[in-house]
C-alpha cells in the first residue's frame, strides 16, 4: 500500500493539486508514515519530475509554481507531526523577501518566494511597501541567509542599497547575502551598490539563491547572476 | 526647424476584430467584477471620493465595490474628443478618432551610448537628447519621457525629464514618470508657465499624464493621486494597464481584457467624479506572459491582438486611446525586433488608436537604441503608407498610360509615371542595392539609423525655449527639491 501512497503523493505534486496533496499528507500521518519519509519518497519525487519536465521545455511556468503550491501545503500539513516527532526538514536556507518602500509592485518577489520554497528554502514575504529597517529586523529575528528585496520604479530601486548598506553598518555582511531583483535592475547596478546576487526571472533566482548560501561563510566577493557570463 | 508631423489619418483600411455583441459581453463582464470583487485604490482621496458617491468602500484593504450605473453614468461625462497641444501650436494633435500620433517608448533605465556603442545606465542628459532628436523626426508626433534621469533625485527627477524635453523640443509632452501628488503639482506649475498660465493650460494643455495601474485589479497610491492632480488642471489623464496573461491577468485574452478593462474605467470614472469633463484617455499595453519566465512580452500574437481590441473598447466608452505597440523584447535591432514592432503596430494602427508607444528600445522597453528609434520610425512609416489603401478613379487606373505604352515597352518615361512616382514608398533603411555592393560594404539598417540619429543629433536645432521660461522651470524643480 506505501508504495502506492509515495506514488500518488509524487502525482499529486505533478498535478499542481494543493487538496489532494493535503489530503494525501494526512492520510500519511494517520498510517503513521515519518513525515520526512513522505516528503523524500513521496512529494519530493513530484516537484523533482516537474523540474525536469521545466527543464527540458515540456513544463511551463504555471505548472512549476502549482507544484510549489502543493509542496507547500503537504509540508505545512506534515509540519505539526514532524514537530511531535522533534524532527524538521532540512531547509536550504532562510530568505527574508520583500518589495522595497514605497513601491506595490510585487508579482516576480512573490513568484520568487513561491519558487525558493518549493525549492527547499525557509521563506518569510513581508509583501510589499516594505521599510529596509523591517526587512533588517526580520533577517536578524530568523537569522536569515539571504534577503531578496525587488523594486520596479528607478525611483524606488535607489533604496536596494540601503538594504546592503544598513547591513554593512550593522556588520551583518557578508554573513546575510543581498539578492535584488525588478524590471530596472542592471548587473551594473547590482555591481554598483554590491549586491551578492541578481536574477530576471524566478527560476534563476532559485540558482542563485542555491550558489549564495553555498558560498555561506566563504567570504567571496564575487557577484551571483544566474546566467553564464 | 522642425519639420510637419506625419500623422496617420483619413485610413482605408480597416479590420474586424469584436462584434458588438462581444464588446457588450467584454463591458457586463468588466461591470460585474468591479461591483463584486472590486479594484484597489489606496489612496485615502480616491476612497473618499468613491465613498461620497454611493461606492461600497473597504478602507482597510482599500477595495472599491462600485455599482454598474455609477461607473457607467461617470464615464458618459468624459470628452470624446479634445486636442494635446504643443509648445509649437502647428504641433498640436487632435485626438479625434481620424489621427493616429506616434510617441517616443517610455521609461527605460539603459542607452545604447550613439558613439561608443556601449550600453550603459541612463542619464538626464539622455533625456533631452532624445527629445531633440525625436523633435526633428517627422513621424514622432509626442514626446514620452524615453529613459530615467537617473543622476536626479528620485523626488523630482520626474520634473528634470519634463524640463530636458521642452528645453529641447516643441511637441507636446506625456509623462509617465511622475508618480507623486507634489510633483504632480510642480509639473502643472511648469506647463502653466509656459503656456501662460492656469486658465491658458486648460485651453492648451502643453503637458498630459499618463500613470500605470497595478494588476490585477488595483491603482498605485501616489499614481491616483498625481491624476487627480493633473485632472484638476484640466490637464488630460490616462491609466494604462500593462495586465499580462498567466500572471497579472487571465491566461485567456478576453479575461486579461477584462481585467485590465477593470482598471483603466475605474480609474477614469474616478477622475470623472472628482473632475467631471475632465480630459482622459484610455491605455493600454497588454500582453502575454513569457511561458517559461513569466516575463512581460511585449509581443507575440497575443500582444498583436491586444493592440487592436483595446481601440473597441475605448471606442465603446467614446474615449481616446494611447496604446502600447512596438515594445520588442529583443535584445537587438533584428528579425525579432521587426516582426515583434511592424505587427503590433500594424493592429494598433489599423482600428486607430489616437496615441501609438511608442518608438526606440530594445529589451521590453528598457533599453534605450537611436537605431531602434529610427527604424521603429520607418515601420510607421511603412504602416501610414499602407493605411491609405490603395485608391481606385480615372487617374490611378492609368488607362491613359497603358494605352500609350501598350504590350511591351515601359513606363518610366510616362507623364503619368512622373505625376505619381513620388507616391511609392522610398524606404531609408532597407537593402535593396546590388549584392555585391553589400558584400563589399557589409552594412545595414542598424548602421545606417545609427549615421542618421548622430546627424540629427549634431544638426537639429529645436526652437529653442525662451530663457527665462526654462529658468523658471528650474525656479519651480529647486522649490520642489527643497520641500
Amino acid at each position: 500500500m506505501t508504495p502506492e501512497l509515495f506514488q500518488a503523493m509524487a502525482q499529486s505534486i505533478i498535478d499542481g493539486d494543493s487538496e489532494a496533496a493535503e489530503q494525501l499528507a494526512r492520510q500519511a500521518i494517520e498510517a503513521g508514515i515519518d513525515p520526512l519519509e513522505a516528503i523524500n519518497k513521496g512529494f519530493v519525487l513530484g516537484v523533482n519530475h516537474v523540474g525536469n519536465e521545466f527543464s527540458c521545455g515540456n513544463a511551463f511556468l504555471p505548472e512549476l509554481v502549482m507544484a510549489g503550491e502543493a509542496m507547500k501545503a503537504a509540508v505545512s500539513t506534515l509540519e505539526p507531526e514532524m514537530a511531535r516527532r522533534g524532527t524538521a526538514r532540512q531547509v536550504l536556507g532562510v530568505v527574508v523577501l520583500g518589495t522595497i518602500q514605497g513601491d506595490i509592485h510585487d508579482i516576480g518577489k512573490t513568484l520568487v518566494g513561491t519558487m525558493l520554497s518549493a525549492a527547499g528554502f525557509q521563506v518569510y514575504d513581508l509583501g510589499v511597501d516594505v521599510p529596509v529597517e523591517t526587512l533588517v529586523a526580520k533577517a536578524r529575528e530568523v537569522d536569515a541567509d539571504i534577503i531578496g528585496v525587488s523594486a520596479l520604479l528607478t525611483t524606488t530601486m535607489v533604496r536596494q542599497r540601503d538594504v546592503v548598506e544598513a547591513l554593512d553598518d550593522l556588520g551583518l555582511r557578508p554573513r546575510v547575502k543581498v539578492m535584488v531583483g525588478g524590471a530596472p535592475v542592471t548587473s551594473e547596478w547590482v555591481a554598483e551598490i554590491e549586491a551578492d546576487g541578481y536574477s530576471e526571472d524566478a527560476i534563476g533566482a532559485v540558482a542563485v539563491a542555491k550558489k549564495l548560501v553555498a558560498m555561506g561563510k566563504s567570504h567571496s566577493s564575487e557577484v551571483l547572476h544566474d546566467a553564464p557570463n | 526647424m522642425t519639420r510637419p508631423i506625419k500623422s496617420i489619418t483619413d485610413p482605408k483600411l480597416s479590420l474586424g476584430i469584436l462584434t458588438p455583441e462581444e464588446v457588450q459581453r467584454l463591458h457586463q463582464a468588466t461591470l460585474e467584477v468591479i461591483e463584486s470583487v472590486g479594484v484597489r485604490f489606496p489612496s485615502k482621496r480616491a476612497l473618499e471620493t468613491w465613498a461620497a458617491h454611493g461606492a461600497t468602500v473597504d478602507w482597510e484593504t482599500s477595495i472599491v465595490k462600485a455599482p454598474a450605473a455609477l461607473i457607467e453614468a461617470a464615464l458618459k461625462k468624459a470628452p470624446p474628443k479634445y486636442t494635446l497641444a504643443a509648445r509649437d501650436p502647428a504641433q498640436d494633435l487632435p485626438l479625434d478618432g481620424n489621427h493616429v500620433h506616434l510617441g517616443t517608448d517610455g521609461c527605460g533605465v539603459e542607452v545604447i551610448d550613439l558613439y561608443t556603442g556601449e550600453r550603459r545606465r541612463s542619464g538626464l542628459k539622455d533625456v533631452g537628447e532624445i527629445a531633440r532628436v525625436a523633435d526633428y523626426l517627422e513621424e514622432v508626433a509626442f514626446h514620452w519621457v524615453a529613459v530615467s534621469a537617473q543622476d536626479r533625485p528620485p523626488h523630482t527627477r520626474g520634473l528634470h525629464e519634463i524640463k530636458a524635453i521642452w528645453d529641447n523640443s516643441t511637441k507636446h509632452v506625456q509623462t509617465e514618470s511622475i508618480y507623486s501628488e507634489a510633483e504632480a503639482h510642480a509639473a502643472i506649475e511648469m506647463a502653466a508657465s509656459i503656456v501662460g498660465g492656469r486658465e491658458a493650460l486648460r485651453q492648451r494643455p502643453v503637458l498630459s499624464i499618463m500613470q500605470c495601474t497595478a494588476p490585477p485589479l488595483g491603482h498605485d497610491g501616489g499614481s491616483l493621486e498625481a491624476a487627480l492632480v493633473g485632472a484638476e488642471a484640466g490637464v488630460p489623464v490616462g491609466f494604462m494597464t500593462m495586465a499580462a496573461c498567466l500572471t497579472t491577468g487571465p491566461a485567456t485574452l478576453a479575461g486579461n481584457l477584462v481585467v485590465g478593462n477593470a482598471e483603466v474605467i475605474t480609474g477614469t470614472a474616478l477622475i470623472q467624479l472628482a473632475c467631471p469633463g475632465a480630459p482622459v484617455f484610455y491605455a493600454a499595453a497588454q500582453s502575454a506572459s513569457d511561458l517559461r519566465t513569466g516575463a512581460y512580452t511585449g509581443g507575440g500574437p497575443e500582444d498583436y491582438l491586444f493592440g487592436a481590441a483595446t481601440n473597441v473598447l475605448s471606442d465603446f466608452y467614446d474615449i481616446p486611446l494611447s496604446m502600447g505597440s512596438f515594445a520588442t523584447g529583443a535584445k537587438q535591432p533584428n528579425w525579432q525586433a521587426g516582426v515583434d514592432n511592424s505587427l503590433s503596430t500594424f493592429m494598433a494602427s489599423i482600428v486607430m488608436s489616437d496615441m501609438l508607444l511608442g518608438v526606440g528600445f530594445l529589451h521590453g522597453s528598457r533599453i534605450w537604441s537611436y537605431a531602434e528609434m529610427l527604424m521603429d520610425c520607418e515601420i510607421y512609416s511603412l504602416i501610414r503608407q499602407m493605411m491609405q489603401g490603395i485608391v481606385v478613379d480615372d487617374e490611378t487606373l492609368a488607362l491613359e498610360a497603358i494605352r500609350l505604352v501598350g504590350p511591351g515597352g515601359n513606363f518610366l518615361t510616362q507623364k503619368h509615371t512622373r505625376r505619381h512616382m513620388r507616391e511609392l514608398f522610398v524606404p531609408q533603411f532597407m537593402d535593396r542595392r546590388p549584392y555585391n555592393e553589400w558584400q563589399e560594404k557589409r552594412d545595414g539598417a542598424a548602421d545606417w539609423a545609427t549615421a542618421k540619429a548622430r546627424q540629427i543629433l549634431e544638426t537639429h536645432q529645436p526652437d529653442p525655449l525662451d530663457p527665462r521660461l526654462s529658468a523658471e522651470l528650474q525656479r519651480i524643480i529647486d522649490v520642489a527639491e527643497k520641500a
